[in-house]
């Protein structure tokens, strides 16, 4: 029999199973924090040219650990814990077979401690990509397999739980916003996993010697399936994120939830064409097909992030205008709570995800220009503005949420909570720049020395290039202290904290209220629209910039040699 | 009322959306357009598109063929490892191998003149980036990609593996000359 506790401070209602199972993914994934948090260090002190920490064959080594750690194993703990949320707290019902769900969370432990195993082993430094024909111990493959079965496992939890709301009738109409954010992410994450699948059981055959080969070129375009998509449901989940966020500190309305729907319908429909940008120079495809995939078909995908990044701060803006904060274009923002880390870090989240993350990956994106960043820093430099600032710094605002109302302790240390998304969230922006800026004038990612010694010739890298590697020591190693920092803050909390009572328990959930009826009760029709001039000059800086970064690109590739 | 309450109008998609939210989605969407014709447009006018020109291959077989070429195209060889410099013959056609860790062999090219280079890699991935003209071509085990080139300017430009090959990857550079 389920149970119920109501969290007296924010409302919410957690079922109690689906209450230690979100407690146990976050952590989970707070820990593989930790150990891609160390090993960014290493990376970093190693990619500093006046440093070289490591040498070459433990660089390589800890590269893959940051990568698969940061990119597998943290996200997606974290996500898990975010789709029990969105779907048993915010509609109120019973997780749906929280033992299944526990075989998943195990099953994801099990995996990601062998892959890790095995690359500190040392037979498997194949980075997060373990592009074949390089092979990695058969662990190595066996554990993300493992690992991905558990995710798609607690996917499955996340749709049966769907289900039970609607049957249990915990909700009238439809689900909130944020919940059906939730749904496009687990949609998909489930064909994002079957394409995981698809690559890597060959390849885990391969490499205990049941299959001959795997081609090279096929495993790049199926394996992306997996590896680019994959950082799609992280958007879905930010963007999620985003919307809770402004929920739950402005009360913030979307502006239109058809607007806001379609777009994450864009999501599903055109998101798992993003393998092919990772092949825009390679042989294996034709123009014609990197043309039509590349742009996520026409860039459908691209206008649902620029609808997000409208309606976000729009729906905070309708929000704070409707309390009075009407002066000028900006001050629902100038007074917008910026001392709050949830929101501060949400929204430095979306400014540095739209400005950086974004412009950068449609550039990059662009079939001809990658020609001029492909492999290069530039690639990382992107990732870091889009999975780094976006995503981790979202699921870090949301957990100064969660703590107390989830874990049910204070956040300790409140002056450095405030400071915390400033820190990282700055220095991990810049420190996409710097990256980029490297990258753009040609310098390789996953590379241990720019100055190529024992190769029998000589290149030297422009100044500028050192420069920029040196901001990017200099801005990493800032960004580490800040993620750090959210580290200890959380544990601190965690494990001295103190508690806070976690609301009465009961067997019974409690129903969401009709919300037509209470709508109808305030007659205050939907109808009535409110303008937001400031976010549309915030849209339109964002678009002038877009444009402007585009076509320099474009200038720069008539620079280069004649390719035909 | 919020994103995280079912919404309160329960015929939301019949709620009309406000026009400042209609010229967002217009604007947009054009660029949108605008960027998927821009890549169409280049591959009628503008003058670096990646080529299409790929065959399957294999080790044995890539490796032949750049060895009949570098025997017979070598002007002088270069380096105490004794690399042959090629330069290729009236019709332009070149080879250029891939694998750990070398790029094999170095070529001569002309400014202005167009080359077809075909490239391959005979092991592992490898990364071709050419430096200082930052140009970056994925080289894939079994298929060989026949790349036309058309250097701009004499120089001494450097190869350098821009794809993770293993232990020696930061050994492996090799050298176009353009005279």
């Amino acid at each position: 029999m389920a149970q119920y506790r109501t969290c007296p401070r924010t409302g919410l209602q957690f079922d109690l199973a689906a209450d230690k199972l979100m407690r146990w993914n976050a952590v989970a994934g707070v820990l593989w924090l930790l150990v891609g948090g160390i090993t960014a260090l290493l990376v970093i002190l190693t990619r500093w040219p006046a440093i070289k920490l490591l040498p070459a064959d433990q660089f390589y080594l800890i590269l893959t650990v940051h990568g698969v750690d940061m990119l597998i194993f943290w996200i997606i703990f974290f996500e898990i814990a975010v789709l029990y949320f969105a779907s048993s707290t915010l509609l109120r019902c019973r997780l749906a077979t929280p033992k299944v769900a526990w075989a998943a969370f195990w099953l994801m432990v099990v995996g990601s401690i062998m892959a890790n195993v095995a690359i500190f082993q040392g037979e498997s430094s194949v980075m997060f990509t373990s592009y074949v024909p390089m092979m990695a111990a058969p662990h190595f493959y066996l554990g993300i397999i493992l690992f991905a079965v558990g995710a798609l496992i607690g996917c499955g939890v996340f749709f049966g739980t769907l289900v039970v709301a609607k049957r249990d009738k915990t909700y009238t109409g439809s689900v909130p916003l944020v919940t059906f954010g939730a749904l496009t992410a687990a949609i998909i994450a489930v064909f994002t996993i079957l394409a995981g699948a698809g690559i890597l059981l060959p390849t885990l055959l391969w490499s205990v010697g049941l299959i001959k080969e795997v081609d090279a070129q096929l495993y790049r375009m199926v394996w992306w399936a997996l590896g680019h998509s994959s950082q799609q449901i992280n958007v879905a989940a930010h963007v999620s994120i985003w919307y809770l966020t402004a929920a739950v500190i402005f009360g913030a309305k979307p502006l239109s939830e058809k607007v806001s729907r379609f777009a994450f319908l864009l999501y599903i429909l055109f998101l798992q064409l993003a393998s092919a940008h990772h092949l825009l120079s390679d042989p294996g495809m034709s123009a014609e097909w990197k043309v039509l995939n590349t742009s996520y078909f026409m860039y459908f995908a691209v206008m649902a992030s620029m609808i997000h990044g409208f309606t976000v701060p729009g729906a905070i803006e309708a929000a704070q205008r409707q309390k009075g904060l009407t002066n000028g274009l900006f001050e629902w923002l100038r007074k917008a709570p910026w001392g709050n880390p949830v929101f501060s870090g949400m929204f430095i989240s979306l400014v540095s995800f739209g400005f950086l993350g974004g412009i950068s990956g449609v550039v990059l994106g662009t079939e001809q220009i990658n020609m001029l960043m492909h492999n290069t820093f530039y690639v990382p430099g992107h990732f870091h503005t889009t999975v780094v600032t976006g995503t981790t710094l979202a699921f870090m605002a949301i957990t100064y949420l969660l703590v107390p109302t989830l874990f049910r302790r204070e956040m300790m240390f409140p002056k450095l909570c405030q400071i915390q998304p400033y820190l990282y969230g700055i220095s991990m922006s810049v420190l996409g720049l710097v990256m980029m800026g490297a990258g753009t004038l040609g310098v390789s990612r996953r590379h241990w020395d720019m100055a190529f010694s024992g190769a029998p010739f000589q290149y030297e890298w422009p100044g500028a290039a050192y420069l920029m590697m040196g901001l990017t020591g200099i801005f990493g190693v800032i960004a580490v202290i800040g993620g750090g920092l959210w580290i200890f803050l959380v544990v601190w909390s965690l494990l001295f904290g103190k508690q806070l009572d976690g609301g009465p328990v009961s067997d019974k959930p409690t129903p969401i209220p009709d919300q037509s009826l209470a709508a109808h009760a305030s007659g205050t029709g939907s109808h009535d629209h409110v303008s937001v001039p400031g976010t549309v000059v915030l849209a339109m800086t964002l678009l002038v910039c877009f444009i402007l970064y585009y076509f320099v690109n474009w200038k720069y590739l008539s620079e280069v040699w004649g390719l035909s | 009322m919020s994103a995280i309450l079912p919404p309160s109008d329960r015929l939301w998609w019949k709620t009309p959306i406000s026009s400042q939210e209609w010229v967002w989605i217009g604007i947009a969407f054009v660029w949108g357009m605008t960027m998927f014709v821009m890549m169409i447009y280049w591959h009628i006018n503008g003058k670096q598109n990646l080529s299409n020109e790929v065959y399957k291959t294999t080790t044995e077989m890539f490796t032949a063929k750049t060895e009949a070429f570098v025997k017979e195209n070598t002007i002088r060889t270069e380096t105490e490892q004794q690399i042959p410099v090629a330069k290729p013959n009236a019709k332009g056609e070149a080879f250029l191998l891939a694998r750990l860790w070398a790029w094999y062999p170095i070529l001569e090219l002309e400014a202005g003149k167009t080359y077809k280079i075909h490239l391959s890699a005979v092991d592992y991935n490898h990364g071709f980036s050419l430096q200082p003209t930052n140009i970056n071509i994925q080289v894939v085990p079994g298929y060989e990609h026949v790349v036309k080139m058309t250097p701009t300017k004499a120089g001494t430009y450097s190869i350098v593996c821009n794809e993770y090959c293993g232990i020696g990857h930061h050994t492996m550079l090799g050298r176009i000359y353009v005279k």
